[in-house]
């Protein structure tokens, strides 16, 4: 506010000296011009008249010659000072009205705006710098799960879009149309605000990305910085100064893919887990391991490429442009949108096509000319827009590479989960056989959508009934926790993935092991068990039928009528 | 030699000098104390007033504050002697006479302290 203040003043003072010139001046005039009164008797008038009356000249109401009829001379001055004063008064009134359209007030008035906006904020936030498609998704899921978020665009178009979408987010989320780079933005979007959680720079220019993280990084070092980085070494760059989680757009697809071919029911487990809430359940798809042609061969194709060729499958390049690398043997060259192409790349004998320009048309046009020349063919596409999401979903492609939806989901499980990145580590390591028993369990537990998943800490603050049972010594085992607390003997429909005590971290916890305070838990399961499972820990009667069986009394009376002990928690009984 | 400060110098002092003119003389005597005079420092003093709008600096907006004073303090005198006069249709008392000079008398405190900031200024931004 006193920056627009400020401005105000600076830009009206001009407007204002005039008009309060004018206004002595007229004054004067007609303290000075001498007047008659209605016998005749040449009268003075006063200031307190010719206040009174240039008063109500001036703002053209006109009462009429006041007190007695004028002279000709006090007429003239009259003629004179109503046009001085109206042109006065125009000059101020359209100094201010083009003061307040000019883009620079708007832009004064909406930084205004957002910084309460982001004061307003009394929960812990992120702060995303670019809302592209990638941009957009992660607000959505972010939002969805209950996490805050700012934004910083540089597009005007990006920031009104966002606006639009504000009707289906649960709470607002600021929007700022500048540039991420320029480091007042940031600090105006909360960068140095205690409930700021973490800045994730997700723009597509990577020099903006990591201006983005070192003035995070100097400015507020209790941050989680996530960044988005095309190249490796810009990435390698931004590792080397403590950013917490660098992302390589290229990578996520190519790992995925590799995963999938060696290890499918891992892939299928890593999908399930980091995918955004309410991701419906599709039936898997497992890419073949066969010949592949690969049409396009920048950083996405060489990620593949490499990929591909680590698992010893045979691969034949069709680009134009091989961006500064040596094409590969039986390389072809040509963008692979004709049949003739396909043909003399060898498709007869691949069992799989993936598409990987960085032109959505054309990879469509690449899968639609590959099933035609031969049906039986497993396709990926990379698809670059959003806005292209209707036709990539009816040409029936296997697998679609949409880096926004990837990059999103990536870091939504980081800042949502960051223990399902400790459980994915882990469960990489374990044989292909154990990823597919927990896959079993988990489709057991789920009916539509993918399982979600969900921590829980045993922290006073957190969980009080729980750690009133154990400063009473009570042994709290996992399983109990995994109860029904309608019937204890039905059990919920979750799996507990991971759990952390301390720097140890074990891989789906034997559900008959004792709990110990501190402990975090990584389930995954239906999520709408997740209430339920957050309401038990925090009233002592639900633990305690969870535990004995028994349904002891609530009430005072009846307690005493039993003698009763009341429950060793003093914290509320939450239903 | 920077135009905007000689401009508001000008003023600052100038209603100094007009409000100095108004105040001196018999505190009681309406005929020691010039209606022409009060009215130019009134308006000479807004317009010192209107010249410090959006002056960001430290010393700016401590001018700003002493000038709007001193208009507080002459609008008073002004609207005292209205009253006294035209509200209440007697003839100018000794009382309200006094009034309005130790009125002015106040705005003439505040003009100095502006002057001395103003002194301070230009001796702290030497060139």
């Amino acid at each position: 506010m006193p920056n627009i203040f400020f401005l105000v003043m600076r830009r009206m003072r001009v407007p204002l000296i005039l008009l309060v010139v004018v206004y002595a001046v007229s004054v004067l005039g007609f303290v000075l011009i001498p007047g008659r009164d209605d016998s005749g008797v040449p009268y003075v008038m006063d200031f307190f008249h010719a206040i009174y009356f240039v008063s109500y000249m001036g703002s053209t109401i006109g009462f009429g010659e006041l007190p007695y009829a004028f002279t000709g001379a006090q007429r003239l001055w009259t003629l004179f000072t109503i046009y001085a004063t109206v042109i006065a008064w125009l000059y101020c009134i359209g100094t201010l009205i083009a003061l307040v359209q000019s883009p620079m007030f708007r832009a004064a008035v909406t930084r205004h705006g957002f910084t309460r906006q982001v004061a307003r904020i009394r929960e812990p936030f992120h702060i995303i710098c670019g809302y592209g498609d990638t941009g957009q998704a992660l607000v959505r899921a972010l939002a969805d799960s209950g996490n805050h978020c700012v934004v910083v665009e540089k597009s005007v178009d990006r920031v009104n879009e966002l606006e639009l979408e504000l009707a289906v987010l649960p709470f607002p989320v600021p929007g700022l149309a500048a540039d991420a780079a320029d480091t007042q933005a940031l600090l105006d979007a909360g960068l140095r605000s205690p409930f700021c959680n973490g800045v994730i720079a997700i723009t597509r220019d990577d020099q903006v990305n990591l201006k983005v993280a070192i003035a995070s990084k100097l400015l507020n070092r209790d941050i989680k910085v996530y960044c988005r980085a095309e190249s490796h070494d810009t990435g390698a760059n931004m590792a080397s100064f403590d950013t917490d989680h660098v992302i390589h757009p290229y990578d996520i697809f190519s790992e995925y893919l590799s995963s999938a071919l060696s290890t499918p029911s891992f892939y299928l487990l890593e999908q399930w887990l980091s995918s955004p809430p309410g991701t419906p359940l599709v039936e898997p798809v497992f890419p073949p391991s066969g010949k592949w042609l690969l049409c396009g061969f920048g950083r996405f194709g060489k990620a593949v490429h490499e990929k591909l060729l680590a698992h010893g499958l045979p691969v034949t390049v069709i680009a134009e442009d091989f961006h500064g690398a040596e094409p590969p043997e039986g390389s072809v060259i040509d963008t692979g949108t004709e049949a003739d192409v396909l043909q003399a790349a060898g498709i007869d004998e691949a069992a799989g096509v993936i598409a990987g320009t960085d032109h959505d048309v054309n990879n469509l046009s690449i899968i639609m000319t590959a099933r035609q020349v031969k049906h039986e063919l497993f396709c990926i596409a990379r698809q670059e827009r959003t806005s292209n999401d209707h036709i990539f979903e009816a040409a029936g492609i296997d697998l679609v590479s949409n880096h926004s939806r990837l990059i999103a989901g990536a870091l939504l499980s980081l800042i949502n989960t960051p223990l399902t990145a400790d459980f994915l580590r882990l469960a990489s390591q374990q044989p292909e056989e154990w990823s597919r028993l927990l896959i079993c369990r988990l489709v057991g537990c789920v009916d539509e959508d993918t399982p979600s998943t969900w921590v829980m800490t045993l922290r006073p603050e957190r969980t009080p009934a729980v750690m009133a049972l154990f400063a009473d010594g009570v042994t709290l085992k996992l399983h109990h926790l995994m109860r029904n607390p309608e019937n204890r003997k039905k059990r919920l429909p979750c799996v507990a993935l991971l759990l952390q005590r301390g720097r140890e971290r074990i891989l789906l916890p034997d559900e008959d092991a004792a709990l110990e305070a501190h402990d975090r838990i990584l389930f995954a399961g239906d999520p709408r068990i997740k209430r339920r499972m957050v309401n038990v820990t925090t009233s002592p009667y639900l633990l305690d039928y969870l535990i004995t069986g028994a349904n002891r009394p609530r009430g005072t009376l009846l307690r005493w009528l039993r003698n009763d002990p009341a429950p060793s928690s003093g914290d509320s009984d939450r239903p | 030699m920077h135009s905007e400060r000689v401009i508001f110098a000008f003023f600052i002092l100038l209603a100094l000098t007009l409000n100095f003119g108004f105040f001196i003389g018999d505190m009681t005597n309406p005929d020691h104390h010039n209606v022409f005079e009060l009215f130019a420092a009134v308006v000479v003093s807004i317009i010192a007033t209107v010249l410090k709008f959006g002056d960001k600096s430290h010393v700016g907006t401590m001018l700003l504050a002493s000038s709007l004073v001193a208009d507080l303090q002459l609008i008073a005198a002004c609207i005292v002697w209205g009253v006294a006069v035209y509200g209440l249709e007697q003839p100018l008392s000794d009382h309200a006479m006094a009034s309005i000079v130790s009125l002015s008398g106040g705005a003439l405190l505040a003009n100095v302290v502006s002057v001395v900031l103003l002194a301070v200024e230009t001796s702290v931004h030497r060139r």
